[in-house]
């Protein structure tokens, strides 16, 4: 038996929608794991990846941490993935590129009524915001943009049967979304 | 009229005096925006659209659309610096610089006087006399030294253009050598008379065996073009293409100088074969000096009986010319744009087919041709076929008019047989060190050493005229990416692939020219070399990878140098936490 391929998956500045989409191909999951085995993703709970074959990113780059898990993603990923509208352009985060970070901070932590302790979280483990939320691809280098908000379940399924059969994968058309 | 002073002619005399022609839309946006000092505000948009019963949406569209034409203030004194590369290598930039300095005016903003502001611009066709300036659609060429020094002192003494001191703004010829068609004095009507009476079917015969091409860039068959038109059953137009705009390429604005004459003659003989009426030149609105001096050539051409009415006594033959122009917009040199531009819309190209030759300017058959092939083909029927056949390769006869710029000691325009050698060209224009020529333009080549003797000829190295030549001081990467500027600034953004993929090429360039690029941009580049090339909706955006294309393939020594290892972000990733780092107080 050859070995399983390994797959991590990761939500950076996202919502998850991404990953309840993947989630959508349903029972084909099961002929999936026959295939594939599940790193670093919610579904294993898992912290930091290991080396991978293929690594799906959903969301941009918000914050410091963010960058800190893409950069690992991306030494231990074979093959990386940018998935969904925020990996690929920001996405809706990416609405608060037009202020500048510090103003919105100050906004949100100082100016907005019914505070009561006015000052910017400062705990050395929440992770700097990045001035603009940017897509992944300019941060890393990508092999793979897989569009949409979020990708179709068969987006999801079509690409990993490809990549998995060794073909250079191509959506059908009615996969590849913008919306 | 005073730069200051405030408009005297209203819109409604503006719309008469055009007729109230929609299809003068261009030209009248043009007049009412220089009585409004220099920018066309609301008010003025909403009369032009009511006196000529288009909706407001389509005249602001078509405002909108040209580099030239302003919906908010610029300075009535409106300075605009040639950024061709040539131009920069000759210290555009630092003269931009300078201006902005001396004048107390940032970059792209008006001063607060409303007097003056200063810009960037595509090239403005003078490179062998940079770096060059317009004011207020003025050449102004060299402007170093002393000649800056004029320039500030006249915009601060807010001196009429027309009280400029000449010497500032005479545009130099800058002819290196002439062949025949440039020493050629033919008189007013020499050549239209020689094929006036001759049967359509001879003049046909002599533009089939001259196997005469188009000038400005496809090298398409003058015979094919005219007799497709003749053949056409609706009246013809002949259109004089003069948007000059391919950057490097200034040798059109020494045939509408100094050989208009021979241009118009060229036409008129395209309208007596074809049957046409009515007669175009599209000038490009950086030669709006030409203006006046075609106007005047046109004026002694119907005194002489040679345009309008019974053309040489010949009952029947009539036939006219126009100046249009133009407002900043390279892709209205693609013909089908500048057809769009001429019947007063946004220069968007069309579908293709059908072509102009069938369905042109208002639908019908036309004929659109560049400046230097009406002046050859006045040539061609003043000298015969004989002496023209002696000239060029078998399949591109005559000469060919060069604009050589840059690296050179004699930069200017050469008339060279075609089939000359790029070598023989760089000997003659005093080019030493070359690392590399781009010929005909951004959209054509960029040639290395290696091949210099290749020659000059559509079946070869064909060349609308540019020639830009870099010796080994130069960065290539300079170059390319100012040519990757050059297509995102001017594509008109009708279609995805180019007004999208010329801005994010310009991206993978930019990094790459800053050391930061990797095999991933390489990739990038690559992929949007073929989805250019095979999507795009015009020429402008299937020609604009060549722009980098050739640099990727032919200097891979220079690139590998430049190339990194890692993928790199474009951006400094410490300092883009920095803003959020001292907004919760953070240690510096």
């Amino acid at each position: 038996m050859t070995a399983k391929v390994r797959v991590a998956t990761t939500s950076l500045a996202g919502c998850f929608g991404c990953h309840m989409s993947f989630l959508d191909i349903d029972e084909r999951i099961l002929p999936l794991l026959d295939k594939v085995t599940f790193d670093r993703s919610p579904l294993t709970d898992l912290k930091h990846a290991g080396p991978c074959d293929v690594g799906l990113v959903e969301g941009g780059v918000c914050n410091e941490d963010n960058l800190h898990v893409l950069r690992e993603f991306r030494k231990q990923c074979k093959v990386l993935v940018a998935v969904g509208a925020c990996a690929i352009n920001g996405g809706l985060p990416a609405q608060r590129n037009q202020f500048d970070v510090g103003d919105l901070l100050r906004h949100v932590y100082f100016e907005e009524p019914g505070l009561t302790r006015r000052v910017v979280p400062d705990d050395p483990e929440l992770p700097a915001l990045f001035d603009k939320v940017r897509p992944i691809h300019e941060l890393v280098k990508v092999d793979y943009f897989l569009p949409g908000c979020p990708p179709p379940a068969d987006a999801f399924w079509a690409f990993l049967s490809d990549l998995l059969e060794g073909r250079d994968p191509r959506l059908p058309p009615g996969a590849i979304r913008y919306d | 009229m005073r730069a200051d002073s405030p408009g005297v002619r209203s819109t409604s005399d503006i719309l008469d005096a055009h007729r109230g022609d929609p299809t003068r839309l261009v030209q009248i946006l043009r007049d009412a925006q220089r009585e409004c000092g220099n920018w066309l505000p609301a008010r003025v948009i909403t009369e032009i659209a009511a006196g000529l019963g288009l909706p407001r949406a389509r005249v602001e569209g078509v405002a909108g659309f040209y580099a030239f034409l302003h919906l908010s203030p610029v300075g009535r004194f409106r300075v605009l610096v040639s950024d061709n590369i040539t131009d920069q290598f000759a210290g555009s930039r630092e003269v931009a610089g300078a201006l902005c300095r001396r004048l107390g005016v940032k970059r792209g903003r008006v001063r607060s006087d409303g007097r003056v502001s200063v810009d960037f611009t595509s090239c403005t066709g003078l490179c062998d006399q940079a770096p060059a300036i317009l004011v207020n659609g003025q050449a102004v060429p060299r402007v170093t030294g002393m000649r800056l020094d004029a320039v500030v002192r006249c915009i601060e003494a807010n001196l009429p253009l027309e009280e400029w001191p000449q010497d500032l703004l005479r545009v130099d010829d800058g002819v290196r050598q002439a062949g025949p068609v440039l020493s050629a004095t033919l008189a007013p009507g020499e050549a239209l008379k020689k094929m006036l009476h001759e049967p359509a079917e001879r003049v046909l015969a002599v533009l089939e065996g001259s196997k005469l091409r188009g000038r400005g860039g496809a090298g398409f068959s003058v015979a094919t073009k005219w007799n497709t038109c003749r053949l056409a059953p609706n009246d013809c137009v002949v259109v004089c293409n003069a948007d000059e705009g391919e950057p490097g390429t200034f040798k059109d604005r020494l045939l509408l100088m100094r050989h208009a004459d021979h241009v118009f003659e060229g036409m008129t003989i395209a309208a007596r074969f074809t049957g046409a009426t009515a007669g175009f030149v599209y000038l490009r609105g950086e030669y709006e000096f030409l203006a006046p001096h075609l106007r005047e050539v046109l004026h002694q051409r119907r005194a002489a009986k040679l345009l309008g009415t019974s053309i040489a006594g010949e009952r029947g033959f009539d036939f006219d010319i126009d100046v249009h122009l133009g407002a900043g917009a390279y892709v209205c040199g693609e013909e089908t744009a500048l057809l769009e531009s001429l019947e007063g819309k946004r220069g968007v190209p069309r579908h293709k087919p059908p072509f102009p030759v069938t369905h042109g300017y208002l639908g019908r058959p036309t004929v659109v041709n560049n400046v230097e092939t009406f002046a050859d083909a006045a040539w061609l029927f003043a000298n015969g076929l004989d002496a023209w056949g002696a000239l060029g390769t078998p399949q591109s006869s005559g000469t060919k008019l060069l604009s050589v710029a840059g690296d050179v000691e004699r930069p200017g325009i050469y008339e060279v047989p075609w089939g000359t050698t790029l070598r023989e060209v760089l000997t003659l224009a005093g080019a030493e060190r070359t690392k590399a020529v781009q010929v005909g333009g951004p959209s054509a080549e960029l040639v290395p050493p290696s091949m210099f003797d290749r020659r000059l000829a559509f079946e070869d190295l064909p060349c609308a005229g540019a020639i830009a030549v870099f010796n080994d001081s130069r960065d290539l990467l300079d170059v390319v990416v100012n040519y990757a500027h050059f297509f995102a600034h001017e594509s008109c953004g009708f279609c995805t692939p180019c007004r999208v993929g010329t801005h994010v090429a310009t991206r993978s360039l930019d990094k790459l020219r800053r050391g930061q690029g990797s095999q991933s941009e390489l990739n990038e580049l690559n992929t949007l070399t073929r989805l250019l090339r095979d999507t795009s909706h015009c020429g402008l955006g299937a020609t604009a990878p060549n722009g980098w294309r050739h640099y990727l393939d032919r200097f891979q020594d220079d690139l590998q140098r430049r190339l990194s290892v890692e993928f790199q972000p474009a951006f400094d990733v410490e300092k883009a936490l920095a803003a959020a780092r001292v907004a919760r107080g953070d240690e510096p």
